[in-house]
């Protein structure tokens, strides 16, 4: 009796979510003209869409990072691929903004989209060409994540790089001063922003390896500063 | 030999005539001196940092006696055949050339009063910190029909170099269908996967080279670290190979014959061909002469890893009563810089920054198919608390195993790197 109550909010919840989704992740056709000034050159998707510089893009929402054949990704997009990232609204919101705060060292050389109205307006244009959710209203992105984008005052943190040293010891156990590459990426000599974003999304899992949401996770945001401003001038 | 403090006392006109031993002192002189009994984990890595973060302003003197550290971790894969002895051997060279005066030596005893740690060759050493990160010694008894002089005909292996060798040795030359059995040691133990790791590896190797070979584990415990994990893959990959006895089924009842090469488990007698015993463990021994141990383990203060018996000594890795983190090369790495931090604090008046500690602990089940677990933690008044933690899952893909062992490389090429400056 209470789960088949449940079920009909659920339904009637999910009704309102449906209707809603369009004007929540922005416009498809101004999505359009973002894709063709931004991503096009390397990107096809839709209809005929083939691998060029960039995997084809149909279907992106729930796949896997760095799986499609014939695509030549970088190490640590295939990494983060092994290690679960499957993309989706948040994620792939994330890696518009700024690529190397989800991957590191990917080899989309894009510098990222800065207005989140454009970014909502891509992923609403992309989403045509995944899975219809008005027609799977569970499938992505109905669900849209929290707002991700970092505070402005958190990447202003001036950190300090005595205290950032003694945190340091502790990355230092796997990621080798040297900046060596093997199995655990390099992470000396990292510019501070990148270092300070990428932190900010393992704590908040949108990077999924489970050793970094852990250690990034009980991080604070002055302790981010002092490790950034630590390793970015480690040679 | 064994040297307790009431003896030492009474050999101090002996220790004081070698002071002047130049060797020991000339680097020391007029600075705070720290001594670190134990080049592992714990000591070289807290030598090492509180050589380079001091700048010199500390003497840091590092007692071990062996010259070529075999480490522990890893040693597994050896046996498994996926390293070379070659690649868990690491020289004391970039210690040295970090400013640490190394001494290869053995620690025989400790003078708390007038703060002198005796050599076996004869000298001594004074502190105004001493570090102690002695490993792992065996209870005696612990098993019975076992104790040291068995070793050879029953291997341990739970400490590196020659006992891993022997073991590999023994199981190579083990005849087709025959026994490899285990003794399981009780909690707490040095490396919680270890011993299923090394069922692992093991189970690897005779699966390619001896396939009718059987495993028999007698294990004190009910259950143990990343069980599911490893049942998952000895059915998954050495399916009909591996039996593991239990608590609940008489694992704890054993007893061996290293003459006549049986087990006994419950009552049971089992002709065996090679026999793996992992007695119960206790701190190294050298605490125990310090007399900081309380029962078998060094219980410590976790803001700093010292002593709750003596201010001046701090006691790390697998030796320590800590609290929540697993005795492990990666725990006592995290707690070797926590106290390098405090130590070089409270000689120099450097900045302390508060206690964070961490570890993971990789395992191999079989080719490419890595998995760990791992937590944070943080010192508590009473004890090291954890604070978060993850394990692998069950029935992840192949490409997160893969994924997983090569980050495992990762990992001990910077922990070694971190702890030899290499």
């Amino acid at each position: 009796m209470g789960s088949l109550a449940k079920s009909v909010v659920t339904l009637a919840a999910l009704a309102v979510a449906g209707a809603g989704w369009a004007s929540e992740i922005g416009d498809p056709e101004k999505g359009a003209a973002v894709f063709k000034k931004n991503c096009s050159a390397c990107h096809d998707v839709g209809k005929d869409a083939r691998n060029r510089v960039g995997p084809q893009l149909n279907g992106i929402y729930g796949r896997t990072a760095g799986v499609v054949t014939g695509v030549t990704y970088s190490p640590s997009m295939i990494r983060m691929g092994n290690d679960g990232l499957i993309w989706t609204a948040e994620t792939l919101d994330a890696y518009l903004e700024n690529p190397r705060a989800l991957v590191s060292k990917t080899r989309m050389s894009f510098r990222g989209l800065d207005d989140p109205q454009k970014r909502d307006d891509l992923l609403a244009y992309l989403r045509v060409y995944s899975d219809n959710p008005a027609n799977i209203p569970e499938a992505e992105p109905t669900a849209r994540g929290t707002d991700h984008d970092l505070d402005p005052a958190i990447l202003a943190i001036q950190g300090d790089p005595e205290y950032g040293e003694y945190l340091a010891s502790e990355c230092q156990t796997c990621h080798q001063a040297s900046g060596a590459n093997d199995g655990i990426p390099g992470i000396s000599g990292w510019p501070d922003e990148d270092f300070v974003v990428a932190m900010h999304a393992y704590k908040r899992k949108l990077r999924p390896h489970p050793v970094m949401q852990m250690m990034a996770g009980r991080l604070s945001d002055e302790e981010i500063a002092a490790l950034a401003a630590y390793f970015k001038d480690l040679e | 030999m064994t040297l307790n403090r009431r003896i030492f006392l009474g050999t101090g006109a002996a220790a004081a005539a070698t002071l002047a031993a130049p060797a020991v002192f000339a680097a020391g002189h007029g600075k705070p001196r720290v001594v670190v009994v134990g080049g592992g984990a714990g000591g070289a890595t807290a030598a090492r940092y509180i050589a380079k973060d001091s700048k010199g302003e500390i003497a840091v003197t590092l007692i071990e006696p062996t010259r070529q550290y075999y480490t522990c971790f890893f040693s597994n894969l050896y046996l498994g055949g996926f390293k070379e002895m070659d690649d868990l051997g690491h020289s004391y060279g970039g210690l040295a050339a970090g400013g640490v005066n190394v001494v290869h030596d053995y620690a025989v005893g400790v003078d708390r009063d007038t703060k002198m740690v005796a050599l076996a060759s004869g000298g001594s050493v004074p502190y105004d910190k001493l570090i102690l990160s002695p490993g792992i010694d065996f209870v005696d008894g612990a098993v019975e029909g076992w104790d040291l002089s068995a070793q050879n005909a029953m291997p341990h292996a739970y400490k590196g170099g020659s006992q891993t060798e022997l073991l590999k040795a023994q199981l190579m030359a083990m005849p087709e269908g025959g026994t490899f059995a285990m003794v399981a040691p009780p909690n707490p133990y040095r490396c919680p996967p270890g011993p299923y790791e090394r069922i692992s590896m093991v189970a690897h190797y005779l699966k390619a080279n001896n396939p009718t070979a059987k495993i028999l584990v007698a294990d004190p415990k009910e259950k143990f670290s990343k069980q599911s994990l490893f049942q998952e893959g000895w059915s998954n990959h050495y399916s009909g190979m591996i039996d593991w006895i239990g608590s609940d089924f008489g694992g704890g009842n054993v007893v061996v014959d290293p003459d006549a090469m049986t087990l006994s488990i419950d009552g049971e007698v089992t002709s065996v061909d090679v026999c793996n015993v992992i007695p119960a463990m206790k701190a190294g021994h050298i605490a125990e002469l310090a007399g900081v141990t309380e029962g078998n383990w060094a219980p410590v203060n976790a803001a700093d890893m010292s002593s709750k018996a003596d201010a001046d000594i701090y006691v790390l890795g697998d030796s320590a009563q800590q609290g929540d983190m697993p005795k492990s090369g990666f725990s006592a790495n995290s707690q070797a810089k926590v106290c390098a931090n405090a130590v070089r604090g409270a000689l120099t008046g450097s900045k302390v920054f508060p206690a964070k500690f961490s570890n993971t602990c990789w395992s191999l089940i079989d080719t490419n198919d890595g998995v760990k677990v791992g937590a944070t933690y943080e010192a508590t008044p009473e004890k090291i608390a954890k604070v978060d933690g993850f394990i692998s899952a069950t029935g992840e893909t192949a490409e997160l195993r893969k994924t997983t062992y090569e980050e495992s490389e990762g990992w001990y090429a910077g922990i070694t790197a971190d702890m030899f400056g290499a």
